[in-house]
């Protein structure tokens, strides 16, 4: 069943997502920094920790997973070492997708040329 | 020519958008990355014995990877400019991003080209999202502590 949730959850916000944009002038920069908001603020309401467990990787692939990745970096941050940890923690567990996306870009930017 | 012809002339010639297909394809095109991205992590659960958490992070590395190669060889911006929504809004679209920015930049040099173009279309996503951790962080400890 986890299939087809993770299939559901990541199709919705697709189609959000397509919604908006067909109906509004907004672009796609637009669209994905909404919804990086709209995952930190599902974060914030306690949302989307149960949207992972009902969607699994459907989830945890969509943008707004990052927004959700940021403000849990910095409420853990908090617990372990107080305010500080707020600023500290915030890119704690968003780390991994920031760095793996610089490395990768620059490495296949030193192999590859641009197609057009 | 009058402001109401003009515009009826400007409307005449802008492609029509087909909304309901552009709507399906998204739902199915991000339907089945997240299919698919859950079908390899079970796979990484249970052959790998990989922790739960742990196999949504190999799985967030090898969607960038693919993403950018895809990217790099210059497959991906079709793909996109055909499922849309389906594409940008999972984490291929910020892949996509930092390495088209990185590729279109190249020509200018490692500092001025790359090093300040880089983060240029992705740039909102991390401001934005950093901005409402951040902010939203320092609410959620007032109300929950």
């Amino acid at each position: 069943m986890i299939f087809f949730n993770a299939f559901l959850v990541a199709g919705t916000f697709c189609l959000l997502a397509e919604v908006l944009m067909d109906n509004t002038k907004l672009t796609p920069g637009h669209i994905t920094s909404i919804f990086v908001v709209l995952g930190a603020f599902l974060s914030f309401l306690g949302l989307y920790e149960p949207l992972i467990r009902f969607g699994g990787a459907g989830a945890t692939l969509i943008i707004a997973n990052f927004g959700h990745m940021l403000y849990q970096g910095a409420i853990i941050g908090f617990h372990e070492i107080g305010v500080l940890g707020l600023a500290g923690g915030l890119l704690s567990k968003s780390s991994l997708a920031l760095v793996s996306a610089v490395v990768f870009a620059f490495l296949f930017t030193l192999f590859f040329k641009p197609k057009n | 020519m009058k402001r109401e012809e003009y515009q009826k002339l400007v409307n005449e010639y802008t492609p029509k958008v087909n909304k309901w297909k552009n709507a399906v394809i998204a739902f199915f095109v991000g339907g089945l990355i997240g299919l698919l991205g859950q079908i390899i992590v079970t796979i990484f659960q249970n052959s790998f014995g990989m922790e739960v958490m742990a196999s949504y992070s190999w799985l967030c590395v090898l969607v960038i990877f693919l993403a950018s190669l895809a990217t790099a060889l210059g497959f991906f911006d079709n793909w996109v400019s055909k499922c849309r929504a389906g594409l940008f809004l999972p984490t291929t679209g910020f892949a996509h991003s930092v390495t088209s920015a990185a590729l279109d930049y190249r020509k200018d040099g490692f500092i001025t080209g790359i090093g300040s173009s880089v983060f240029k279309l992705a740039g909102s996503v991390i401001l934005y999202g950093i901005l409402s951790g951040f902010f939203l962080g320092v609410l959620g400890v007032i109300i929950y502590g």
